[in-house]
């Protein structure tokens, strides 16, 4: 959506290394997010992907190796040169994470009214804008998180996390817990979104649904590092043993199209 | 990348044109608003508007929004307005904006301020009752679970009670100790520099003695444990409560108030005395201090004047006391635990709420078994 000039890589990993203790979680990953596209993240539970979204966006302090955000290399998160310098992100955790004592409409007004100046009429006003656009009423602005469904908090976070216009959003499992007609209404908003804004999206999701419906490549992670990146369809052709056993495994051959 | 964002409006007969150029972005919007300021006195004059946005050469959800609200200024007064010009792959974000802040909900009208107070003041009326009644019903349910727990002994959570004991009982000694220690130490110094003055040094004895003893060790040590316990019961079982951990006991057909609720208690109960004794001790200790360095009385003369002073109904009237403090602490810390919603903001509240009641109750407490005893002659 933005010139030329902008780099070509939204998110750019190389060699990266972390570990809780002695305990290697992430061993030497390299991983390339193209701007603008759905990129998938697929692994198995506790096999690290959340452990990788939180070392982007620098919560996870790494050992070793470079992570480059929208061209700016990232350190620490509360770092606020880091985060402007990545050209602002928005984050959807896999809670929502709503500050539970704003209101929905002033959660979304939080980062409007921490990184700009403007006037209150004009922030009431977006903040609707971006509670209908996420296909919430704006009468939903008054409840407060605790009086939100499980549906509901996700598309709450998911405007709060686009408050900004951010040019990337990290979505850590954004349809879990949500039922499937919710959750193919969420990916449909996030791809619309996607669409509208021109946004990089970076998801982690166990959704298989998702994978094949929304993501623009999907990459595995296995044993601490990328085993297989691509469109669905390269990675159902892939070799590696856990990534087959993943995608045509019992539940997943349920789910594939006759087709593939 | 980025560019300061323009605006140029330019009548040509009835049709205003306004070209935006440069980056309409959020990063913008201080610039943007008062670019969209300007030009609304001369919006509302033109019959018609005429958006031309090949100019802009970034463009977000704020930007398109204070385009579309241009535009809606001009269509909503029955005028035309068009928008031209605009790149591929914006159209999606202006069709967007489009459709958002169709319909706003009609605010909620304020209410008047006297009924507003009014009703401020009824709820509050309303919410002392409630209060006492959350006070009898935990109250009776404790009671009910005791009860129960009498009948059998086999379902006291025996290792929860002994660690409760250990955090509420054993870990606060030596701050209760100390705390006591520097009050009564501060009460006989204060004794000895305003006794002296008409040769009553000899009394001071008699009023740490008693006054230790039957009120301040007491309620020295329930205040502390009111802030220091209390507030780690409310803060506790108030997280339990927004975590659906007390749920999950209900649903495994567990009472929380037997699992969670009767241990603490009862450690508070059983505690409370002992630390009340503990403290009493370490006041008179100080006291004795201070008349020994301060007041040059000798340690054999003090303990014998401590001696003459207080009785045993003294220390009784004292420790009498504690558990009765113990249970209205325990009783409001989990009360007030349990009433906690799903926000960060209301466990904090009520945290404050359980300690200052808790408070309140002791010192009242306090007064009521003033009266008690004089009257019984104590």
């Amino acid at each position: 959506m933005m010139q030329q000039a902008a780099p070509e890589f939204a998110i750019r990993v190389k060699d990266l290394v972390v570990g809780f203790g002695r305990q290697v979680v992430i061993d030497h990953l390299s991983l390339d997010v193209r701007r603008g596209e759905i990129l998938g993240l697929v692994g198995a539970s506790g096999g690290g992907k959340t452990v990788l979204m939180r070392t982007i966006i620098g919560l996870i302090p790494r050992q070793s190796g470079e992570i480059e955000v929208m061209g700016a290399a990232i350190g620490r998160s509360e770092d606020r040169s880091t985060q402007r310098a990545a050209g602002r992100w928005g984050i959807l955790f896999q809670q929502g994470a709503l500050f539970s004592s704003l209101s929905v409409r002033q959660n979304i007004q939080f980062p409007l009214r921490e990184n700009l100046t403007l006037s209150q009429t004009l922030m009431d006003e977006i903040a609707v804008a971006k509670l209908e656009m996420v296909g919430l009423k704006p009468e939903d602005g008054d409840k407060f998180p605790s009086e939100l469904s499980g549906g509901m908090t996700k598309r709450v976070a998911l405007a709060r996390a686009l408050a900004l216009d951010p040019a990337i959003v990290f979505l850590d499992e954004p349809t879990s817990g949500l039922d499937p007609i919710a959750a193919g209404e969420f990916d449909a908003l996030i791809k619309t979104l996607q669409e509208t804004l021109g946004l990089t999206v970076f998801m982690v999701t166990h959704d298989l649904a998702s994978m094949y419906t929304e993501c623009d490549r999907v990459a595995a992670l296995a044993d601490g590092k990328i085993v297989a990146i691509g469109p669905m369809h390269e990675l159902l052709q892939s070799e590696h043993p856990w990534v087959r056993a993943y995608f045509h495994g019992k539940r997943s051959q349920m789910l594939q199209p006759k087709a593939s | 990348m980025a560019t300061t964002p323009q605006l140029t409006a330019t009548a040509s007969g009835d049709v205003l044109e306004l070209r935006p150029a440069g980056s309409w972005t959020a990063a913008n919007v201080t610039t943007l608003e008062a670019l969209s300021g300007t030009v609304a006195a001369q919006l509302d004059r033109s019959k018609a508007l005429r958006l031309d946005m090949a100019g802009v050469r970034e463009l977000d959800t704020l930007g398109a929004w204070l385009l579309e609200k241009m535009s809606r200024r001009a269509t909503s007064a029955g005028r035309r307005a068009e928008i031209v010009g605009v790149a591929d792959n914006y159209a999606g974000l202006i069709q967007e904006v489009h459709h958002v802040n169709r319909h706003n909900p009609a605010p909620v009208p304020a209410l008047n301020p006297v009924v507003a107070n009014l009703n401020e003041i009824g709820r509050a009326a309303v919410g002392a009752r409630e209060d006492v009644a959350a006070f009898l019903e935990m109250l009776g349910s404790l009671f009910l679970a005791l009860v129960g727990v009498l009948r059998r002994p086999r379902s006291l959570r025996l290792t929860s009670l002994v660690y409760q004991l250990y955090r509420v009982g054993w870990q606060a000694i030596p701050i209760m100790a100390l705390i006591t220690f520097l009050i009564g130490a501060i009460i006989a110094q204060q004794g000895f520099f305003h006794f002296r003055k008409f040769g009553a040094d000899s009394y001071v004895v008699d009023m740490v003695g008693i006054l230790v003893l039957r009120e301040l060790g007491v309620l020295i040590v329930a205040i502390m444990v009111a802030g220091r316990s209390g507030s780690a019961y409310t803060a506790e079982l108030g997280s339990m409560k927004m975590r659906e951990e007390i749920d999950a006991l209900s649903t495994m057909g567990l009472d929380p108030i037997e699992v969670l609720i009767l241990p603490r208690i009862i450690a508070l109960v059983v505690a409370l005395p002992i630390l009340s004794f503990i403290g009493s001790m370490a006041a008179l200790y100080g006291g004795g201090l201070v008349a020994q360095l301060y007041g040059g009385m000798g340690p054999a003369i003090y303990i014998a004047r401590l001696h003459d002073a207080v009785s045993v109904t003294s220390f009784e009237v004292g420790i009498i006391k504690a558990p009765f403090m113990a249970l209205a602490i325990g009783i409001v810390a989990c009360s007030e635990g349990l009433r906690v919603k799903g926000s960060a903001e209301s466990l904090g509240k009520q945290t404050t709420t359980s300690v200052v009641k808790s408070i309140f109750l002791v010192i009242v407490l306090d007064g009521l078994f003033a009266i008690f005893f004089a009257s019984i002659g104590m």
